[in-house]
Parts: structure tokens; C-alpha cells; sequence
């Protein structure tokens, strides 16, 4: 919260500048934490951090779709045919256990 | 060594990922479909290779990302497309806040309500393809830098820059549909 002197203050051009890499995770736990006590006294940071984070959760909620089941039938049909006539290429026989 | 014998039942759960990605690259539901059974066929001949224990998603991916590279779109014959525009940071962001920082009167959770799953998808799909298979790597399938550097073979530093410049592309195609349908003022 305070003391620890040695703690660089970051603006808000520089904590908006990594708002991608902060919600990624990839980022250096020392950037990590200036960010975070950046946000916690900066209110208008803290809310485009909070808009970030729910344009990622639309993209990733909103972007999946489900395989047509003739699509898994014939991919299991078309493994069924390699397994048949491709035993001999090697794979199976020497498939290791886990 | 993976056994090939398990090989449907490891792989069967990945295949709702690997179709969406699929239709996110192609752009077409037949191809995507092509594409998807393609993958699972090098992957079955190839598992003995796949050291079991390891990142078996990854893995797949890279398969479907190199067939796709390889095969969908030298066929379609257009090269690689690089070009995007440069979009601000927080494009979104900056045209939906007021003066004052506010999102409107709704809660942040509360602004995006208005975006259907196709216009998301739409965003995404008008992305240019090394930009568009970056932002969906990350931010639907949630690798990590690290991992997408493996399965699209190229440099982190690579991936991040890709990553800001699509994903703030993506915010402005967000937002064009916003103000196609009148819920985000024009400038």
C-alpha cells in the first residue's frame, strides 16, 4: 500500500499501454504489482481495464461453434479406414503405453 | 510415444475448438469441415510421434495451422495478407466513454450487450489472416504467447506485436458494427 520507497509510480499512459499484457498474465510480477497500485487509486484506468477485460470474455464467449455430428462421423469413419489399412506403417505396433 | 489406439478418445474432446478455428481461418463452413478432417488425419498417422504428456492442444492446432497455411490458402491463391491499418489503444473504449469516463449509463459488463455472436465473429473474420489467427489463438483458445509462438512458428515478439495491432483492429470493426446499428455515436 505505502512505504516500500523503491516503488516506481507508473502514469496512466504506461499502465493503459500494458493493458493487454497485464490481463494476458505476461507480464513481470513487479510491472504486475505497479499496474495493480496504479488501478487501485485511478478510477477511469480501472474502468478501462474493466472494459478490456469484458471485450475478451465477448470474443471468447462468443466465438465458438460446434462441430456438425456428420462431420465427427466421418472423421471417425476416415480414422477407422486409416487404423484398417495403415496398421502396417508402424504406429500402432509401436505405440508406447503412457 | 502416444498409442495410436487412443488416439479418437484423447483427441475427440479438442474437436469443437478445432472446427471453430477452423471456420475463423477459412472463412467457409465446407472448407472448414475439409480442413478439420484433414488435421485429424495427419494427427492420427502422425501420433506415434506426439510425445504423450505434452501439450496435445497445441499440437493439433499446429497441425491445423500448417495445413491451413499449406494446402487452404495457397489455394486460394492470395499470399499472406499483412496489411492493417494502425487503430489507437482502447479504440472502443475511448468512443463509448463519456467526458467524464463513464460507459453511458451501464455498467461495463453491461455496454457490450448490444453485440451479437455473429458481429463478434464478423470482427474477427475481417481481420487479416496472421492477425486474426494471433487474436484467436489467444483470446478464444487462451494459449499463451509462448504457445502460439510454437504452433504458428514465429518469434514472441512476433505474436505480441500481432496481437496489439489485431486486437485493436478488432475493437474498431466492433465498433463499426456498433455504429452500423446505432448503438455507438458516430464521431
Amino acid at each position: 500500500m505505502k512505504g516500500e520507497k523503491d516503488d516506481r509510480r507508473i502514469n496512466c499512459r504506461e499502465a493503459l499501454h500494458r493493458v493487454y499484457d497485464f490481463l494476458d498474465g505476461e507480464i513481470t510480477p513487479e510491472r504486475r504489482d505497479q499496474i495493480a497500485r496504479h488501478l487501485d487509486k485511478c478510477a477511469p484506468c480501472l474502468k478501462a481495464f474493466g472494459f478490456e477485460t469484458e471485450i475478451r470474455r465477448l470474443v471468447a464467449d462468443r466465438c465458438r461453434d460446434k462441430v456438425p455430428e456428420e462431420l465427427r462421423t466421418r472423421i471417425a469413419a476416415v480414422i477407422d479406414h486409416e487404423h484398417k489399412n495403415g496398421a502396417s506403417a508402424g504406429g500402432v505396433t509401436e505405440g508406447a503405453e503412457l | 510415444m502416444a498409442d495410436q489406439a487412443n488416439f479418437a478418445e484423447d483427441t475427440t474432446g479438442f474437436m469443437d475448438s478445432l472446427y471453430t478455428a477452423a471456420l475463423r481461418m477459412t472463412r467457409s463452413p465446407s472448407d472448414a469441415q475439409d480442413l478439420v478432417q484433414e488435421t485429424y488425419l495427419k494427427a492420427y498417422r502422425g501420433y506415434g510421434g506426439f510425445e504423450a504428456g505434452t501439450n496435445l492442444k497445441a499440437w493439433l492446432y499446429r497441425i491445423l495451422t500448417n495445413t491451413f497455411i499449406n494446402s487452404y490458402r495457397s489455394r486460394k491463391r492470395h499470399p499472406e495478407e499483412t496489411e492493417l491499418d494502425d487503430v489507437e489503444e482502447l479504440y472502443l473504449f475511448r468512443r463509448m466513454s463519456g467526458r467524464d469516463g463513464s460507459i453511458g449509463r451501464s455498467a461495463e459488463d453491461e455496454a457490450l450487450d448490444w453485440i451479437t455472436d455473429d458481429e463478434v465473429k464478423g470482427a474477427l473474420e475481417s481481420l487479416p489472416e496472421s492477425f486474426r489467427m494471433t487474436v484467436l489463438l489467444a483470446d478464444v483458445e487462451g494459449f499463451s504467447y509462448k504457445e502460439i509462438a510454437d504452433i504458428m512458428e514465429v518469434p514472441i515478439g512476433t505474436v505480441m506485436s500481432r496481437l496489439h495491432r489485431g486486437r485493436r483492429a478488432l475493437e474498431k470493426a466492433l465498433h463499426d458494427f456498433g455504429v452500423a446499428r446505432g448503438f455507438v455515436a458516430a464521431q
